[in-house]
């Protein structure tokens, strides 16, 4: 190529252009890494690695492609390279990852987050004394506790910031002052607003430290879990018990279930709070173990492909019917019929799916009360499974056809009419001209769209959403969140963010793993089938 | 085309005729059913009773309607102000003393009040005339367009400058890299092509956990690119439209012969002035279709747009009307109606205007990869 011979390059070097782009390169790439190392910086102090290493590695692709000169025709592709191994590889890996642990409601957090928020957790420790509390402030901002011992007579202690003494000047039970040693008292709103900051202070002596632990009470606390490294365990230090975080669920000896990801002590107690843990296969398996995941995703999966098969047949061939009647010159009005057919293409989908759910509600709407008019019942396509399906393949077929019209016009008009007219010679009559003639030419043009619109359709998230979220609900899912309507992407869907039954991120990240694998397939074998391929081939 | 010598003769057998009537047929049924659904939103959006079940499909011409006092009373206070919008039937518009006893005389039917015929503390009798409501074919849009809790006008805004800085981004970018794949030979072109489509068809919408809590976490350090801003919904449109776009428009650069730029390039252009001197003239027209279909599938995305953007202030077109159809929808219809017809102008005009361009620029692209 002429970037790579040797005159070209040496006029590239020393150029005075040349030179000029040279600056304007190293300048920009100066100003992205400098924002980059910020983000580097910012990420890893936050502790998130993975995003820090992920900016890091793209920012150090991005300078390596722009400093090696034989990496040159890259530059060009740079940013769109940078901006997909930021937004779409990074999640990809990421919801890999997901998808071999048990990230979900319950373990939301990561080990060390929930080891954090357990040193949070306090409690009385044995002869421990707890307090009524008001808060009361000194000029400079400094706050203090006003302590009630309401089991002793409601005898009043102070704590400042470094001092805890009983009150002498103030009898018990009596009103509390309003200003007591340079310290006011804080009106119920005052100190309901500074609460929150008080919370996390200590008062008093620093061998007995007071802190609030509730609107009403404060105390002796002392921290209630702590966490040994050594060990890796979890001390409780009310009860003594020790509480080891579970990497692999499974039976003790005694039988006791053991749980991925919970903190257990022996006598099988767990904390409140999971961690996400790895688990292997277990989403993956679970496809096949458990009943409320296994008979529902066979029957998604089968209603996807079919869906997505009904779907590119119905549209196609309404397409093509249509497309072959518009052929025909004699119709009157042909390019108003035609902009008219495709209207529906050109209204998005989602108001097109909300306008036919409110057309097809069995109540109220337009499609019913027609019915009705001609003494037919109408159909509950919202609560019977077969109906909502049919429902969902008309709608389809409404959104879908107009595309097809489109594209078989194009190509009928591409074939050659003489072949036509040697097909007439020869004597054949509509059917065999269509058979043998017009529909195999038609496919070679049009069968890479049709794999195309399997794939769109496989993964048509907003008609299922838009038009019942995926109900009818099906009864063997049991708690998880599946319908008689979901798609794989759907239900994925659901199980990550939906229903309000809690979420489970691990197991739809496997499921979208496999949408991905199915789908990435499909893909390769439409390009397989289509001259791009070989295209690109045959250029390397 | 043997149809073309049909059209030239000057006699038709009875056959023929009898034809071309049933495809006429057809051609009349499938418009019906194309169209109804268009018809009866913009009915809807017109018909001033807002409910789903008194929908006609020729919507009544706006009325008059009179509201008489059904006993004598007293006038002691006026709720809703000559000219007020009255969207529930239950809205209060009067406040009347009967029989001394308070009772607040509430609005029969969407519409607008017209002539409070008395003012405070007059009386009037059985039978007289108290107010007008007035229904108007635009009450639907006028409720759309001022409701503050449904700030529509606001929504539409950040949608066509969340599709539109999207789309001059994802094309300028693109345009670059579909130049490169066109145009060089580098060692791993292919392989790095395929992996481009492979990670495309991931559905991004179930890497939203991953998406979701990027932007959080870059909006911690740089609040532009956070959560629940157009900056960080824009960056995921962009990065989610690489793929595809490249590969459609390296069709189109592959389509531009190679000699031009060889010959420019023999009388010492470099690529730089290549590109933007002689390609990229000769692509602007695919550039400007592959913008408007990124804008337009920008303007109707709204599932990342739901989970990314929180506020109502920062939701796009989509996300707001998707609240109409999950809360109320049968009671809301007429204003939903009115948003639908709205909100799917824009696409609209740009696919019927652009019809065979849009579909020259599909079909090449997929085609030839």
């Amino acid at each position: 190529m002429n970037e790579n011979s040797p005159e070209k390059r040496k006029r590239e070097s020393f150029g005075p252009a040349a030179i000029l782009r040279l600056g304007v390169v190293y300048l920009c790439l100066m100003i992205v890494d400098a924002f980059a190392l910020f983000l580097v910086y910012a990420f890893a102090s936050d502790g998130v690695w993975e995003l820090a290493i992920t900016v890091g590695l793209v920012t150090l692709m991005v300078n390596v492609i722009n400093l090696r000169r034989d990496l040159y025709a890259l530059r060009w592709i740079a940013p769109a390279l940078a901006l997909m191994c930021l937004l779409v590889v990074y999640p990809i890996a990421y919801t890999v990852y997901v998808s071999f642990t048990n990230y979900g409601d319950g373990n939301l957090l990561t080990k060390s987050q929930v080891i954090k928020l357990l040193s949070r957790e306090s409690y009385v420790p044995e002869g421990g004394k707890v307090y009524a509390w008001d808060l009361y402030q000194n000029a400079s901002g400094e706050y203090a506790l006003w302590l009630t011992d309401e089991n002793d007579g409601d005898k009043y202690y102070f704590a400042t910031m470094n001092d805890f003494a009983p009150v002498i000047d103030v009898p018990a039970g009596a009103d509390k002052p309003e200003e007591h040693q340079g310290y006011r008292k804080l009106s119920r709103a005052e100190s309901l607003r500074a609460s929150g900051e008080a919370q996390d202070l200590a008062f008093g002596a620093e061998s007995a430290p007071i802190g609030i632990a509730g609107r009403k009470s404060a105390g002796e606390f002392a921290q209630r879990y702590v966490y040994q490294a050594e060990q890796d365990a979890v001390l409780d230090r009310e009860t003594g018990s020790i509480f080891h975080p579970v990497y692999e669920t499974g039976r003790d000896a005694d039988g006791a279930i053991y749980r991925t990801g919970q903190f257990q002590n022996d006598a099988g107690e767990t904390l409140r709070t999971g961690f996400i843990a790895g688990i292997g296969l277990k989403n993956y398996r679970s496809f096949l173990e458990r009943d409320d995941i296994r008979i529902p995703l066979t029957r998604i999966f089968l209603w996807t492909i079919s869906f997505s098969l009904l779907s590119v047949l119905s549209t196609f061939t309404a397409g093509l019917f249509f497309a072959l009647i518009l052929q025909n010159r004699r119709i009157p009005f042909r390019r108003a019929f035609r902009t008219l057919l495709i209207v529906p293409w050109a209204i998005p989908g989602l108001i097109s799916v909300a306008v036919w759910k409110g057309m097809l509600n069995p109540n109220l709407g337009v499609v019913s009360n027609i019915l009705r008019a001609i003494g037919l019942e109408p159909p509950p396509f919202f609560i019977d499974p077969g109906w909502a399906k049919a429902g969902i393949l008309l709608v389809n077929l409404w959104l879908g056809y107009p595309y097809f019209m489109l594209v078989c016009s194009g190509a009928l008009a591409a074939i050659p009419s003489d072949m036509y007219e040697a097909a007439e010679v020869d004597g054949a009559g509509w059917w065999n001209k269509f058979r043998d003639l017009t529909l195999p030419l038609l496919l070679v043009a049009v069968g890479p769209l049709l794999i195309a619109s399997f794939t769109y359709n496989f993964n048509n998230f907003v008609l299922i959403e838009a038009f019942n979220q995926g109900g009818p609900p099906m009864v063997e899912a049991g708690t998880l969140p599946a319908g008689h309507t979901d798609i794989l992407i759907s239900y994925a869907f659901r199980l990550a963010f939906g229903g309000g039954r809690g979420a489970d991120f691990g197991l739809a990240s496997a499921i979208t793993i496999i949408i991905f694998l199915m789908v990435a397939a499909v893909t390769l074998l439409q390009y397989r089938l289509t001259k791009g391929w070989e295209e690109t081939s045959e250029n390397v | 085309m043997s149809k073309r010598k049909n059209a030239e003769r000057k006699s038709y057998r009875p056959a023929e005729n009898i034809q071309l009537a049933v495809q006429i047929l057809i051609l009349v049924a499938a418009v019906i059913f194309a169209l109804f659904p268009i018809v009866w939103v913009i009915s809807a959006a017109l018909n001033p009773s807002q409910s789903m079940s008194s929908q006609t499909v020729i919507p009544p011409l706006p009325e008059t309607r009179t509201i008489s006092a059904e006993a004598p009373g007293k006038l002691l206070r006026i709720a809703s102000p000559e000219g007020k919008r009255v969207e529930r039937s239950a809205e209060m518009i009067l406040l009347v003393e009967i029989d001394g006893e308070e009772k607040e005389l509430r609005a029969p039917k969407n519409g607008y009040v017209k002539n409070i015929r008395y003012a405070v503390g007059e009386t009037f009798q059985t039978g007289d005339a108290l107010y007008d409501i007035r229904s108007s074919y635009l009450i639907n849009v006028d409720t759309l367009l001022n409701t503050e809790r449904k700030p529509f006008m606001r929504w539409m805004f950040n949608s066509v400058v969340i599709a539109s800085v999207s789309s001059v981004i994802i094309v300028l970018i693109t345009a670059f890299s579909a130049y490169s794949f066109s145009r060089f030979r580098f060692a791993g072109r292919r392989n790095l092509l395929v992996l481009i489509l492979l990670v495309q068809v991931f559905p991004n919408l179930l890497s939203m956990v991953a998406i979701f809590l990027m932007l959080q976490q870059i909006g911690n350090h740089i609040p532009f690119f956070g959560l629940n801003t157009a900056g960080g919904l824009i960056l995921v449109y962009i990065g989610g439209a690489m793929g595809i776009n490249i590969w459609l428009m390296k069709g189109f650069f592959d389509s531009v012969p190679r000699d031009i730029d060889e010959s420019a390039m023999v009388d010492g252009a470099n690529h730089w002035q290549v590109y933007w001197r002689l390609i990229f003239p000769l692509v602007r027209p695919v550039l400007v279709v592959v913008g408007i279909l990124s804008f337009i599938g920008i303007y109707n995305e709204f599932v990342l747009a739901r989970v990314l953007l929180r506020d109502k202030d920062s939701w796009t077109l989509m996300v707001g009307l998707w609240q109409f159809i999950s809360a109320t929808f049968g009671q809301d219809w007429g204003v939903f109606a009115a948003g639908a017809v709205i909100g799917a102008l824009p696409s609209l005009v740009i696919y019927l205007s652009l019809q065979d361009q849009i579909v020259g620029g599909l079909t090449q692209g997929a085609v030839k990869g």
